[in-house]
């Protein structure tokens, strides 16, 4: 029209401005902080905590766990810790979710917003404060301590908190409504016809599942696991309330660098495993859900 | 409006029949199996009756085709047989084997899904060895089961697909291969073409039969579309709430159906009151004193549109009346007339031969033969 500049052009140079602010926020925010604390990795560390050249690899160094006395196991142990809670919390949410999910979208349409809701208030309340909800419960002398004790599980007058159970529990009731949204999405969509057609060409119930339910709640499933194992990875509050310094995961080791330990190398050294690990991950779950998934591609 | 069409295009049953009428075949393989339905009652809650005590027999090797509304219990009745609902009262036999309480997957009876429910995770080779694979065919012999059957349905190169890059008639393909490669002794086909346009439709109908006299194996086959029903079925059982209202070949359906259900779910119209009757004579309000063949047994009078002699020349000494033409439609091979008698509307239909044809506000001399004259229960 007026303008002498061409249509692609124009809305070549709209489509810019539009997307500046999202695209300067991710920048400032996000790329610059990343790079920041990458190069930090890779200083050395000051005598006040803070990172200063030259550039060394001294902070992966001390995370495998060299230190002034020779290698201890205690980082290693502290990553293994972590993954292992990761699985553990993981599999044990999936195990409590995938048959709720289900219940959920067996009942009636006018009962299952309010069930999902029950799901997800919890989640409400600050995180500190459920821990600390946890603390009271599973302390020496509770009722559920007690139990504990007669069972034979722990020792009398010891309670169930501080422990790597209690942190486990924890991690579970956590993130417990992150999996059963995903899965609910999943099931609600479900193609009953798959199990009628399965059972027809022979297959026994449970293979039926196997073979018709399985497979069209995966990509649900998925996302749960991405959606709970993240987080659980790299979680702070739980193993420091719960665990009571005992049970310590990646994200405490990192914490304490930040703070007390006053070293930022090393706590951005362990960020950046943090990172490689999650990666790891969710490309292992990716495969896993092109393989088993078929035709519908998995979003995480 | 299906119903229009379908009389439309239905054959002029005088004289010489189009519509083939099957006997079960007489050399019958050893694998094609009867079923036998006693009794069946089916409900889902207490004012959903699905079935209402069904008594059935489906011969070996039979095309049997169970025709209703939706609603009507046929797909109830359908899953009954493949063990997937299981039956409030009475027996199911397979084969002259009991299987009332026999689980799904321990039948010997595949379905073809309306919705084909392929398994969209699997390529078409799987999901036609899924069947082979459960029942542990080990794997020389289940790949060559799988190329056999691939061949006989003409899949050709769809084999190693995913089942998402197929159409809707490669879909009911290998919903058909993956059911029949298991070699069930009866095949059971829910509605599998009505998500399929009309031409693929019709060439799929046409098919299906042929497969199925080719394999000589027992096929159920359920579907709401009288037309289907009449071009496919050896037999057809015409079921209304949860009941069977008939059961016959497709031209005692048609041309000779029992009550005013079956009359109007095969597209016929013309049913007038018998208001009183005196040997082979009926009185009725619309058309006066008929006279039929047979002595009359049943409330109404059915006329069949195309048994309807309409001109100058009628050729029958009986049965003649006067209608005004009030809509007529040129179909090509027919012309369907709307016509006003008496005050009742009628419907007739008549070959396309050629002749003058009537205009809108014509009065037409009409008659119809005694022996087209059809009594039926209300």
């Amino acid at each position: 029209m007026s303008s002498g500049v061409p249509r692609a052009l124009r809305e070549t140079r709209h489509l810019l401005w539009t997307t500046l602010p999202a695209a300067l926020w991710i920048v400032i925010f996000l790329i610059l902080p990343s790079l920041y604390l990458v190069s930090m990795a890779f200083m050395t560390n000051g005598p006040y905590g803070q990172p200063q050249l030259p550039l060394s690899l001294e902070a992966f160094h001390q995370l495998a766990g060299f230190g002034f006395l020779g290698w201890s196991p205690g980082n290693l142990y502290t990553l293994l810790r972590s993954l292992w809670q990761t699985v553990l919390s993981t599999t044990m949410v999936v195990v409590l979710a995938y048959p709720l999910a289900y219940y959920i979208t067996t009942c009636r349409q006018k009962w299952r917003p309010i069930m999902l809701l029950a799901v997800v208030v919890p989640s409400w309340t600050n995180q500190v404060i459920r821990a600390f909800g946890w603390m009271n419960l599973l302390a020496p002398d509770t009722w559920l301590s007690e139990l504990a004790v007669r069972l034979g599980f722990i020792p009398e007058h010891l309670g169930l908190f501080p422990s790597s159970f209690a942190v486990t529990l924890g991690l579970i009731y956590n993130f417990l409504p992150f999996m059963v949204l995903p899965l609910y999405a999943a099931f609600e969509k479900l193609d009953m016809s798959l199990l009628e057609a399965a059972r027809d060409l022979y297959a026994s119930p449970v293979r039926a599942f196997l073979a018709a339910v399985v497979p069209q709640t995966l990509p649900g499933l998925l996302a749960g696991i991405v959606l709970v194992a993240i987080p659980a990875f790299g979680m702070y509050v739980i193993p420091e309330l719960l665990g009571g310094g005992r049970s310590m995961m990646i994200g405490n080791l990192v914490a304490a660098q930040f703070a007390e330990g006053s070293n930022w190398p090393l706590g951005a050294a362990g960020s950046i495993l943090m990172l490689i690990a999650t990666l790891v991950g969710i490309v292992l779950l990716r495969r896993l859900g092109r393989r088993f998934g078929g035709g519908e591609e998995v979003v995480i | 409006m299906t119903q229009t069409t379908a009389q439309a295009d239905s054959p002029d049953t005088r004289g010489t029949s189009t519509t083939p009428e099957y006997a079960a075949p007489d050399a019958v393989p050893r694998d094609a199996s009867s079923i036998s339905l006693r009794r069946l009652r089916k409900s889902f809650g207490a004012d959903a009756v699905a079935l209402d005590g069904v008594d059935l027999d489906i011969r070996p090797g039979e095309f049997f085709t169970l025709l209703g509304p939706s609603g009507c219990g046929k797909t109830t009745l359908l899953r009954l047989l493949a063990g997937l609902e299981l039956a409030d009262d009475g027996h199911v036999e397979i084969g002259g084997r009991d299987v009332t309480e026999v689980p799904p997957h321990k039948r010997s009876v595949n379905t073809v899904f309306q919705s084909y429910a392929l398994f969209t995770h699997l390529s078409v080779r799987d999901n036609i060895a899924f069947g082979l694979r459960m029942r542990g065919v080990g794997g020389s012999e289940r790949q060559r089961r799988v190329s056999e059957i691939a061949d006989f349905i003409k899949l050709g190169g769809l084999i190693d697909r995913r089942v998402d890059q197929l159409s809707g008639g490669q879909r009911q393909r290998i919903a058909l291969a993956r059911a029949l490669v298991c070699e069930p002794d009866v095949l059971l086909l829910d509605e599998p073409l009505s998500a399929l346009d009309a031409g693929l439709r019709s060439q799929l109908q046409v098919e299906l039969q042929r497969i199925q006299k080719r394999l000589g194996m027992t096929f159920v086959f359920v579907t709401h579309d009288q037309q289907e029903a009449m071009v496919m079925s050896d037999r057809i059982a015409v079921l209304n709430d949860g009941r069977i209202q008939q059961i016959g070949t497709p031209r005692e359906i048609y041309e000779k159906p029992v009550n005013r259900f079956v009359a109007s779910f095969m597209g016929h119209e013309n049913l007038f009151d018998i208001e009183s009757r005196e040997g082979d004579c009926i009185d009725t309000a619309a058309l006066g004193r008929l006279k039929v063949e047979t002595p009359p047994h049943g409330e109404l009078v059915m006329i069949r549109p195309e048994a309807l002699e309409l001109g100058s020349e009628v050729s029958s000494e009986f049965n003649r009346f006067e209608g005004e033409v009030r809509e007529f439609f040129y179909r090509g091979s027919h012309i369907e007339y709307r016509l006003e008698v008496n005050g009742m509307r009628m419907k007739a239909l008549s070959s396309n031969q050629g002749q003058r044809l009537f205009r809108i506000g014509d009065r037409v001399p009409m008659c119809v033969w005694p022996e087209d004259l059809v009594t039926l229960a209300r």
